[in-house]
């Protein structure tokens, strides 16, 4: 189906289900229970996933394929918000024009910072992209105040001109009139799940733009940037020429950054300059290494990773602690709410930092090789077990 | 490679179903709330949204322990604090309503992008009925829009700009903390008393819209006292080392530097101007003089002996000696063994407010807690009486003229008051050129 093979039709298939579920799958547990802490399934944080799972499917469209480390992604991600929050405000508080904005500018954003940054590869490429990225977010933080408001971000004010939108148009984000914060909430005894506009918006973007990854992976170009990957040199010998290949992949994954820096802003009509420091730039890299640096799903399931964490984990706090171990003796409890306590709620980076070691030391393939590993255990117990069921009768 | 067994009639088939499906579940839901996060008949959930880590985290603290002790006082643990002393006797010390009170924290982060997905968060996952604290007014600005989308209350914390309620006002958003222009109406006078009319002012700005409405107004009451106005530098939030910013001040002819910086930004810039030797040096024939126009005691135990006879405006202090400081103190103290500051209690004050708010109009549906708070006049939370201004959201009331005690006794015991400014003084239009240009727009219940 859609020019892809069996095989990847039912793992676009899978994919497809994974996403439209998602407001079932992040909510396992029964609202008042004590692990309800551990439900992520609020609209925010499906967002998130959704347009995270866009920005690292993109950056592993560069560091996957062609091997470039961009650690400057933050910058498209905060240009795409931007243009996106001043078409809210200048045009309509309809999200079509803002995200198409956001994608375009952030486009030829990626285009002048890739057509210079390339010429170098390795470290030097990396360094350039910081450098890129750190001047971006000293511009929109204090240089370019009045496009960008600075430290307090760029907001939509009720008086803004939006020359589209008529009188009673709405005064949030919408697609035609939809709201994008708009909810459906559906109570099955003690769960609730929620199906937010918002939400499936983003998802349906996510969707699309995974095939599109997908189809690049599968693709000549694709099968070009692979080339680069393993030995740039031999192909420059060859007389190829790869630079407009890298700057092409380049381009691509600044783009996927630019919209999800859109939708983030259609989401939540703010773009703060935050979003642009180099912190949000090694986010999106621990992202793709955590889940599977060249996977077509590892980039999607390090963001949601990295976002569940940041969301669940760091909202535990010494008063959910000791609710847990309440039952425990009062010296027991104390020593293990200390011990934890430097793991969860404001120390949630340090879990973060201990998984993702783990990960890298124990898995270099990622969350995706963890997957394949247990696949295959499993596999092999079941063999194990046919010939074990098969012994005793013989 | 098109080999699926995908037939146009089959996906009809399937989706037809799928549709089918996803409509039965509409027999599940109950009856929609009337608004966001309607409270059930047991308990209500509130927000307290602060920074526990950045430049401002001592503040976000402090207000964390306030809070918590406003939950206790509304669900009548403790002795109850200013609940005595409140000119409005709403509550009675059993929750909201009859209903118990329960709290959620999140951390701001100072970053307003944080604040938001933290305040996001508490609303959509944690089902809060209002968001309390802050301790930036760029976090407060984002979160109280945020708050205006979603349909639910922001009583907002400390935030000092004259944009959280000019600019960026909003109908669900509420500000008991005084503002910048209030500081440099308060202060102006005083300054021109204390080292006189004829003064050049360095200012040293926080780049954001604190800073950009603080310099604004200390210049522009400044400058109506007499004094110049020699440079005024933009430095960014929680630059650490401000030594860079201090140099260019030493050969700038100014004789006053204006700090226009808060939290731990204010502690180093302090710091670093007085080991340069600023408030030794004389320049035009005066004493080199630093002001510090907005004030905290945390702030002020954190800069220690360099604060000593330094002017600012504060919005309370604890040592003020009327009835409500005085029992807010004392509960504070016994649960804390420590004063509050007065970003504490402007959080403190803000919680009992709006459950009184709450309990007054009968219900937790956010417009009707706004009215009940539009124009409300009250007394007893230790500022002497204060009008909600309906037209702003904007508390009005007396603002007191601080400064750095020579010789303390505790170390508590830091910062004297050198003036109540009477509620006229700082009184203003709401359409006030510092403020005009933002509407609050109609109250969002989110229903």
């Amino acid at each position: 189906m859609l020019g892809l093979n069996n095989r990847d039709t039912r793992f676009f298939l899978i994919v497809i289900a994974l996403t439209l579920f998602t407001p079932f799958l992040l909510q396992p547990f029964p609202e008042g229970s004590a692990m309800a802490q551990f439900n992520a399934g609020y609209p925010d944080l499906m967002q998130r996933f959704a347009i995270y799972g866009i920005f690292a499917i993109g950056f592993n469209i560069l560091l996957g394929l062609t091997g470039y480390l961009s650690f400057g992604h933050a910058a498209f991600l905060g240009v795409g918000s931007y243009s996106a929050v001043w078409m809210f405000k200048l045009l309509s508080l309809n999200v079509i024009p803002g995200i198409i904005l956001a994608v375009i500018v952030s486009g030829i954003f990626a285009l002048i910072i890739g057509y210079i940054s390339l010429r170098r590869s390795g470290i030097y490429f990396s360094i350039l992209t910081l450098a890129f990225a750190q001047m971006s977010f000293n511009l929109a933080y204090s240089v370019l105040t009045p496009i960008t408001n600075g430290e307090t971000g760029l907001q939509i004010r009720l008086n803004d001109p939006r020359i589209l939108d008529g009188e009673g148009a709405s005064q949030y984000t919408n697609l035609f009139g939809l709201d994008m914060s708009s909810s459906f909430k559906l109570a099955m005894g003690d769960y609730v799940f929620t199906f937010n506009a918002g939400y499936y918006f983003c998802a349906i973007i996510a969707i699309a733009a995974f095939y599109l990854s997908l189809r690049i992976f599968r693709s000549p170009f694709g099968l070009m940037l692979r080339a680069v990957k393993s030995n740039q040199h031999r192909m420059n010998y060859t007389g190829l020429n790869t630079r407009p290949y890298t700057l092409a992949a380049f381009v691509i994954s600044g783009m996927y950054a630019g919209l999800a820096g859109g939708l983030l802003a259609a989401m939540d009509p703010l773009a703060g300059a935050e979003r642009m420091q180099w912190t949000a730039s090694g986010e999106v890299v621990l992202m793709t290494i955590l889940g599977g640096t060249g996977t077509l799903m590892g980039p999607i399931l390090g963001a949601g990773f990295i976002k569940y964490f940041e969301n669940i984990f760091s909202k535990i706090n010494d008063n959910i602690l000791h609710a847990w171990f309440s039952a425990l003796p009062d010296g027991l409890e104390g020593f293990l709410v200390t011990i934890i306590h430097p793991f969860v709620g404001k120390g949630w980076h340090l879990t973060l930092g201990l998984v993702f070691m783990l990960v890298v030391i124990f898995l270099p393939g990622g969350l995706v090789e963890g997957g394949q590993r247990i696949k295959t255990m499993f596999s092999r117990k079941k063999n194990s077990d046919a010939a074990s069921d098969v012994k005793p009768a013989e | 490679m098109s080999n699926s067994k995908f037939t146009r009639r089959g996906v009809i088939k399937t989706g037809a179903a799928a549709g089918a499906g996803l409509a039965l579940p509409t027999i599940f839901t109950g009856a929609a709330n009337a608004f966001t996060n309607e409270p059930g008949a047991g308990s209500v959930k509130i927000g307290f949204n602060v920074p526990q880590s950045g430049p401002y985290a001592d503040e976000g603290l402090d207000e964390l322990r306030a809070q918590e002790l406003a939950v206790e006082h509304l669900n009548g643990v403790g002795d109850g604090g200013m609940l005595n002393t409140f000119s409005s006797k709403a509550l009675g010390g059993n929750g909201i309503l009859g209903r118990k009170v329960e709290f959620v924290t999140g951390n701001t982060n100072t970053k307003s992008d944080v604040a938001r997905a933290s305040a996001k968060s508490m609303i959509e996952k944690d089902g809060v009925i209002m968001i309390n604290g802050g301790s930036s007014s760029g976090v407060a600005i984002a979160v109280q829009g945020l708050c205006q989308e979603a349909g639910i209350i922001f009583m907002a914390g400390l935030t000092h700009s004259n944009d959280t309620t000019g600019k960026d006002k909003k109908a669900n958003g509420f500000r008991h903390f005084f503002n910048a222009y209030m500081s440099g109406a308060a202060l102006a006078p005083v300054l021109e008393n204390a080292y006189g009319s004829d003064r050049n002012a360095y200012h040293l700005t926080s780049d954001y819209t604190w800073g950009w409405t603080q310099q604004e107004s200390m210049v522009a009451s400044t400058e109506a006292h007499g004094w110049k106005t020699t440079n005024t530098v933009l430095t960014p939030v929680g630059a650490g080392d401000f030594s860079s910013y201090i140099t260019p001040v030493l050969n700038s002819g100014a004789d006053v530097l204006v700090l226009n910086h808060y939290g731990r930004d204010m502690i180093n810039s302090i710091t670093a101007a007085v080991q340069f030797g600023l408030r030794d040096k004389q320049v035009n024939g005066k004493d080199f003089q630093i002001v510090v126009p907005l004030y905290s005691e945390l702030m002020a135990e954190g800069a220690g002996e360099n604060i000593k006879g330094v002017y600012g405006s504060m919005n309370w202090n604890w040592q003020l000696e009327d009835a409500g400081t005085a029992a807010f103190v004392k509960s504070f103290g016994e649960k804390y063994g420590r004063p509050p500051s007065n970003s504490a209690h402007t959080c403190y004050v803000q919680t009992l407010l709006y459950a009184d708010a709450v309990a007054r109009a009968g219900s937790f549906n956010p417009c009707a807690v706004g009215e009940a708070l539009e124009g409300f006049e009250f007394d007893g939370m230790g500022n002497g009486p204060t009008l909600y201004r309906a037209e702003d959201h904007q508390c009005f009331k007396d603002v007191l003229v601080m400064k750095g005690k020579e010789n303390p006794e505790n170390q508590f015991d830091i910062l004297e008051k050198v003036e109540t400014t009477p509620r006229a003084q700082v009184e203003y239009a709401p359409d006030h050129p510092m403020f005009a240009g933002g509407e609050l727009g109609a109250c969002n219940s989110g229903a």
